[in-house]
């Protein structure tokens, strides 16, 4: 069997270019992405534990699922936000859209 | 190979073949209907190893292949998956396969493969044709290039994927999946040129309308998992045990038992996906996609997927069935088989278009085999199944291929006016399209239950024979001027389209079309022909017993009990003849001499039920005023009522307050004490602005400089935690 640790690399890694996608990428979609990224090396981590732990206490699952609900809906909402700035700036490049910039 | 294996194998092939296309291979139009045409012909070659493999074992129900892996993980326990081919799933199979792969092929002929790219086609449209030059320098204008040549191939392979996962998994939940995956590839081709407004309806529609039946599916599906704590096939219509107990628990809805409650939830799935009455909508609509090939996919294949779902739950629906008379579920079932069956038999009296005409009469066949289901024939339904997958496969691609030479005599005379589809504007096309008219007849003939030779004949005898034997007079009486109706339109069709003068210049310049679409056609008129003859009924005078009824054996074995053939009785016999010649005849006298201009010859008899038939007694308009309007409506109230009303309100109340509450701290606190006091008095001033000018250079107003700001001081708070607190 695969041990734990392998999962938890895996997890940590896919976490750690998450993180460089949201702090590196200009583009709000590839923000978004990686996001994403980190929700689910997230979940990985969940599912590895509740595996590795005690398979009865379903905790770890349903954390996961609750995950990809709140993941799903700000995917939702990102994008939709996304195509609305997109109709009013022609840009979805973070960079640009510094109205708040004083 | 065991064939097991092989079994796990045959959705890959198309699977595969999408992502080739989507991912490589999608500038190059022939490597990409090469891997699609490669794909299906794989799939093909192990559907039939299978089905040869099922029919040489004896008491194959008993003996079937399956398979099945862990899949999800529930707890301590596995969620299981896996793959199965029993009898109704190897005679599926066996259709499946092949209406696909005439598909893929016919497809390269009618998105004009080999012809020159358009004059001004663009992807999202129709071809509209290209000019070229001849050696002799006159200038033609031919059929062009479909532009999304290869996305279309892409989707059709995803396609017969979700159809295959669906034929042969093992449970119903990949079953749904297959499901899924098909409604979503059937909204993709419905909507493939989407530059038309009405194909993206039509594709919005069809998705919309269908999920209304999924939703209650589903809920079918986890009541079932609830009860039963699976959803394999075999573990529960293979097990007396479960269907007994789900038989006697009663449920608080309308009286119904726990299995008439599931399988009419189930059901209402079939109602969306098999487009019965009231959900019907959709299919008429999805004729915007490309001529046949979607339009064969909503008649042979997908639609068919709903009517077998409800073959596969037969048991369930039955559970409670004494054998005499009906259980409640049974008769819904049944009422909306058979109510489905006339009525869209009646609006396909009255359609121009050649492939409406076909839209409606497949939605009234499918009718049929839920008539039968609804009344225990459960071989009957499966027979007509097979039998109409067949024959209705080979009248629409032969629709697409009378369309597709209506398009080249519209080429030919370039006046864009006259609709290819509009079976006014043919006639005579006898002559110069005789593959597709000779299959186009005996497709006809099939669906309108020509006697003896004709598999449609065999199948819908069967289920009349079956109503008539348990003294189902209603549906009996029902379903027979249905069929005396499906027959009298399909003579219209075939006369207006083929027989008698050509109507219009257009129709003169028709023209055969490529091989790659009439080989499809003669191969599907074999079956149309041939299939019936494994199922005719043991004591049918003369013929019975000469060939076994292969089919009744073979399919009953599905069951635990194999039910029994009907007694054979004339009475039926003599209904089905009388409806299909009559049906036929009818057809010719009325149309044979329609010439150009004139109106149809039934709008004068039929009056006022002329127009409620051609407008198809105004279903659409009245959902448009019954559902939608209504929630346009609700909607709105929501948006001005709830949301910008009261949620909206009390964010303003919010900022008011807010903004109230800064003014009182400027006016009073900030510009007295903070500016005049401390600032100007005391000279901070001096320190304070210099601060602020170098610390307002971190406001980049980038939001990506805030997160770094923020994960550094996280990473700091974590190690200092690390070091310091464990």
């Amino acid at each position: 069997m695969i041990p734990l640790s392998w999962y938890l690399y895996l997890s940590a890694v896919l976490f750690a270019i998450g993180l460089y996608g949201v702090l590196a990428r200009k583009n709000a979609i590839a923000i978004l992405l990686g996001i994403e990224l980190m929700l689910n090396a997230a979940n990985i981590n969940l599912v590895a534990f509740w595996r590795y732990g005690d398979p009865a206490l379903m905790a770890g699952q349903v954390f996961a699922i609750i995950v990809f609900a709140v993941a799903a809906a700000e995917v939702a909402v990102g994008l939709s936000l996304v195509i609305s700035i997109y109709r009013s700036r022609k840009t979805v490049v973070a960079d640009e859209l510094d109205l708040m910039k004083w | 190979m065991a064939p097991e294996t092989l079994i796990w194998l045959i959705p890959l092939p198309p699977l595969l073949a999408f992502f080739l296309i989507v991912l490589f291979t999608n500038k190059s139009k022939a490597l990409s209907h090469t891997i699609g045409v490669g794909a299906a012909a794989l799939s093909w070659l192990g559907s039939m190893v299978i089905f040869f493999q099922a029919i040489g074992v004896d008491h194959f129900g008993e003996k079937i292949f399956k398979s099945s892996i862990n899949w999800l993980p529930t707890g301590t326990d596995f969620l299981k998956i896996g793959v199965q081919i029993d009898p109704l799933g190897a005679v599926t199979l066996f259709f499946v396969a092949w209406t696909i792969f005439m598909i893929f092929l016919y497809s390269v002929g009618y998105q004009n493969f080999g012809q020159p790219k358009g004059d001004h086609d663009r992807p999202g449209l129709p071809p509209h044709g290209a000019t070229v030059t001849d050696e002799h320098g006159h200038k033609h204008t031919v059929l062009s290039v479909e532009p999304m040549y290869s996305r279309f191939f892409a989707f059709l392979a995803l396609f017969a994927f979700g159809m295959y996962v669906l034929v042969v998994s093992d449970n119903l939940l990949t079953l749904f999946v297959g499901w899924e995956i098909m409604g979503l590839c059937s909204y993709l081709l419905i909507g493939f040129w989407y530059g038309k407004p009405s194909a993206r309806n039509a594709a919005v529609k069809a998705f919309m309308t269908t999920r209304v039946g999924d939703v209650f599916m589903l809920l079918g599906l986890a009541l079932l998992y609830s009860a039963t704590g699976t959803l394999n096939y075999r573990a529960i219509f293979y097990n007396e045990e479960v269907l007994h107990s789900l038989a006697t628990t009663m449920t608080p809805v309308l009286g119904l038992s726990a299995a008439g409650l599931i399988g009419l939830l189930l059901f209402i799935g079939t109602i969306g996906k098999s487009a019965q009455w009231p959900l019907h909508v959709w299919l008429p609509d999805a004729m915007e996609g490309p001529t046949p090939v979607s339009a064969m996919i909503h008649a042979a294949t997908m639609v068919s997927a709903g009517v077998y779902m409800v073959i596969r739950i037969f048991p369930l629906v039955t559970a409670d069935w004494t054998g005499h008379g009906l259980t409640t579920a049974m008769s819904v079932i049944a009422f909306i088989g058979a109510f489905t069956a006339i009525f869209a038999a009646t609006i396909a009296l009255a359609q121009n278009d050649i492939k409406r005409v076909l839209a409606y009469s497949t939605i009234s066949q499918l009718g049929f085999m839920i008539a039968a289901l609804g009344m225990g024939a459960y071989i009957a339904a499966a027979f007509h199944l097979v039998t109409h997958a067949f024959f209705k496969a080979l009248l629409f691609l032969g629709s697409g291929s009378v369309i597709h030479g209506m398009e080249h005599g519209v080429l030919h005379t370039g006046n864009h006016k006259v609709d290819p589809q509009d079976m006014w504007n043919m006639g005579g096309l006898k002559n110069k399209m005789p593959i597709t008219f000779w299959t186009f007849l005996i497709g006809g003939l099939a669906l309108s239950g020509f006697p003896l030779v004709t598999a449609g004949f065999w199948s819908k005898d069967e289920i009349l024979a079956d109503a008539f034997a348990h003294e189902h007079w209603t549906i009996l009486a029902t379903l027979s001027i249905a069929a005396l109706m499906t027959a009298f339109y399909t003579m219209r069709q075939i006369t207006l389209t083929f027989l008698g003068q050509p109507r219009t210049k257009e129709a003169e310049h028709a023209h055969e079309t490529p091989w790659t679409m009439t080989t499809p056609l003669v191969v599907l008129s074999v079956f149309a022909v041939g299939f019936g003859w494994v199922g005719i009924p043991e004591h049918f005078p003369g013929l019975g017993g000469l060939i076994p009824n292969w089919f009744h054996d073979f399919v009953g074995g599905t069951l635990i009990k194999h039910p029994k053939p009907v007694e054979f009785s004339w009475i039926p016999l003599t209904i089905s003849l009388v409806v299909a010649l009559g049906g036929l005849t009818l057809g010719w006298l009325v149309y044979k001499d329609v010439k150009a201009g004139d109106a149809d010859p039934l709008e004068k008899p039929l009056g006022f039920l002329y127009p409620f038939l051609k407008n198809k007694w105004y279903f659409d308009e009245f959902y448009s005023y019954f559902v939608i309007k209504p929630m346009t409506w609700i909607s709105e109230v929501f948006t001005k009522g709830m949301d910008q009303g009261v949620i909206d309100g009390i964010l303003h109340f919010f900022a008011r307050a807010a903004l109230f509450i800064g003014h009182v701290f400027r006016n009073y606190f900030d510009k007295p004490v903070i500016n005049e006091l401390i600032g100007d008095k005391l000279g901070a001033y001096w320190t304070f602005q210099p601060a602020g000018r170098a610390l307002s250079k971190t406001q980049t107003g980038r939001i990506q400089t805030y997160l770094i700001g923020a994960v550094a001081v996280f990473v700091a708070i974590g190690a200092a935690l690390y070091l310091f607190a464990f």
